[in-house]
């Protein structure tokens, strides 16, 4: 009982197990072949969802009712701007990074400007920003499919021993997120306004400064995001971004993290992501319809954040 | 306004406050009425409405669905595309096997029953249960309507073309609506404890009424409401196709809002929602045709529309307080 409790106890860890039963699942029907490319690939797409999911980990962290809906058109807008930016030199891919990260920080800020200053609750204010942004999106990419300079495309694709790049560089900075998290006074703050906002005000933390913070860095994060996916796919479009709003909400949710706020877990994100784009190939190893994989999809994330449940019922 | 000010008056303002609040969303389809009749005063007339609101049925009903989610501090992220899967259903089996088609749309509605039981149960967060049922509806729809197609049962076709004279069929039936949900939700004893689960949860367990239960009752209404919405589409538009209802999410979601509900504490109003669904339907095409608003900026201006209002809201909240 009490190792069980243990085990409940660190809900992540049962994303990672999720994470190796179905790729196992997948390899067992392939007899044995392809294990080692499939998760390769899993890491490559893998690693698009961390960096979102770490963005919206601090957005709910913040506390009920706090969450980033605008993820999806930011992703869209700053892959359009990057690839803009960039417009297929090598020598402008810094400059575009630039320009996806401050697209994505402005829409992050913007997205805490109208929860402040119409004080609605975030879903309202990100969903609202994001039927805006999406619109600046398709007026603004008009459908050009516009190629990442080689450079680019060739960075976000490179692999180290079967490990991307990219993945590697994600994991580095899951790292740092998870130290900001839990050893410095920014994650410290969230966490703190996640559990009493207003306690953490009486203990003189910044609430709307940390507020703003993580608005902006979740919007930040999605921006870099986008351009990184253009970078991978070769070529920036206005959908590019549209599976990472159930995705980035829940690897959250899967990997730990509390939605009623203040409780975050970083680890869990990796375990999560990976399950997910392992449940993915399979059903495409198994070679079902587009139907069947959706279905699938939605009963296996209803399923498995069922089974973790929330948290003790406060209501 | 100064604190110091005499008690009366500053019980006036509150009271103005209050009653602009309440005609918050007349006034914003008043608006909007007013700017189609100053682009195109032919639009203003039996036909022109017709025209206009000819999708509005189907909106206002999903609006509704989502209002009863809302009512109960959740919220829906999946109901466009349940609106999607119910409209494939009726265009295929329940036209070609009535009785097949009739039992799916119940267990449709159980499923939803289901899903306020579980979300409470485990105190499991809405938005993302939801989000994952799109996925489920969405899977099905594609599996049962691979490409757009199939036929509206031909009674269901008979709603539709069925018309009043002087007034146009969707301004009754929005009315009808209003009226009927306002009466249940807003006049009854149990529509008050069902508003009260979202208002003040604890104090309603404490009174020993079931939270589990009007749980299950406000899902279960927003899944019948749904399964009307997907009906009405499809006895508008005759054939179906699995991402038929797509932006009815969010257009639902934007008609609570702008109906002045309130994301949480129950406070929600029905005829709201449904001048808010009817302002969402005429802004979402026949307005930004008018004004000559390009197809890409189309979407904008629905947020824009979205936030303009809230900011109004927020300017007289101020007041009231």
């Amino acid at each position: 009982m009490e190792r069980s409790r243990a085990v409940f106890a660190k809900p992540w860890l049962w994303s990672f197990l999720g994470a190796l039963a179905v790729w196992l699942a997948a390899i067992a029907f392939t007899g044995g072949h392809g294990g080692g490319g499939m998760l390769s690939a899993a890491l490559a797409l893998a690693q698009f969802t961390v960096i979102v999911g770490i963005g919206q980990m601090f957005v709910i962290t913040l506390g009920p009712g706090n969450v980033d809906l605008s993820l999806p058109a930011n992703i869209g807008l700053a892959s359009a701007v990057a690839m803009k930016v960039m417009h297929g030199s090598d020598s402008m891919i810094a400059v575009g990074l630039l320009a996806a990260l401050a697209c994505g920080a402005a829409i992050g800020a913007a997205n805490y400007l109208l929860i402040r200053a119409l004080r609605i609750p975030p879903i309202i204010a990100t969903l609202s920003a994001s039927f805006i942004i999406q619109s600046a999106d398709i007026s603004y990419g008009r459908g050009l499919q516009i190629k990442p300079p080689p450079g680019f495309a060739d960075f976000t694709n490179l692999e180290v021993f079967g490990i991307p790049i990219l993945a590697m560089l994600t994991a580095a900075f899951s790292v740092v997120a998870g130290i900001a998290l839990h050893r410095m006074v920014y994650g410290r703050s969230v966490l703190a306004i996640g559990q009493n906002s207003r306690a953490a005000w009486l203990a003189g933390i910044h609430v709307g400064r940390t507020r703003a913070l993580t608005y902006t860095l979740s919007g930040a994060l999605g921006g870099i995001d986008g351009a990184l996916l253009a970078g991978y796919f070769r070529g920036a479009n206005v959908d590019i971004g549209n599976e990472y709003l159930l995705a980035s909400l829940a690897v959250v949710v899967i990997g730990g993290t509390s939605v009623a706020g203040g409780k975050a877990n970083v680890p869990g994100i990796w375990g999560a992501a990976l399950f997910l784009v392992l449940l993915l190939t399979m059903l495409n190893t198994f070679g079902v319809s587009a139907g069947v994989r959706l279905l699938v999809t939605g009963l296996v994330i209803v399923a498995v954040i069922a089974a973790a449940g929330g948290q003790a019922a406060q209501r | 306004m100064p604190v110091t000010s005499a008690r009366k008056p500053a019980q006036g303002a509150t009271a103005r406050a209050r009653l602009i609040r309440a005609w918050l969303p007349t006034l914003s389809l008043a608006l909007v009425l007013a700017a189609i009749a100053w682009l195109n005063p032919r639009a203003i007339s039996y036909f022109g409405f017709s025209l206009m609101l000819n999708l509005a049925i189907p909106i206002v009903l999903a609006t509704i669905a989502q209002l009863f989610v809302i009512s109960g501090n959740e919220l829906d992220l999946s109901i466009g595309s349940f609106v999607s899967f119910v409209g494939c259903v009726t265009a295929t089996w329940l036209n070609d096997a009535p009785w097949l088609g009739i039992a799916t749309l119940l267990a449709a509605v159980c499923v939803y029953a289901a899903l306020g039981a579980l979300i409470y149960l485990r105190n499991l967060p809405s938005i993302v249960v939801t989000l994952g049922m799109s996925f489920v509806w969405q899977g099905l729809a594609i599996l049962m309507l691979p490409t757009p197609g199939g036929k509206a049962p031909a009674w269901l076709q008979g709603f539709a073309a069925f018309s009043f004279p002087f007034v146009p069929l969707p301004i009754v039936a929005a009315l009808a609506i209003g009226a009927i949900v306002h009466f249940g939700l807003m006049q009854t004893s149990y529509g008050a404890i069902l508003r009260g689960s979202g208002g003040n949860p604890a104090a309603l367990a404490r009174a020993g009424w079931s939270l589990l239960k009007t749980k299950v009752v406000l899902f279960a209404l927003a899944g019948f409401f749904g399964v009307l919405s997907g009906m009405a589409l499809i006895s508008i538009t005759t054939s179906a196709d699995a991402n038929i209802g797509s932006g009815y999410t969010l257009l639902a979601i934007a008609g609570v809002i702008l109906g002045g509900g309130e994301f949480v504490g129950g406070r929600v109003s029905p005829f709201g929602a449904v001048v808010g669904a009817l302002t969402m339907a005429l802004a979402a095409s026949p307005l930004l045709t008018f004004m000559k608003i390009p197809p890409d900026w189309q979407v904008a201006a629905n947020g824009a529309i979205l936030i303009v209002v809230l900011a109004a809201r927020a300017l007289v909240s101020r007041r009231e307080d």
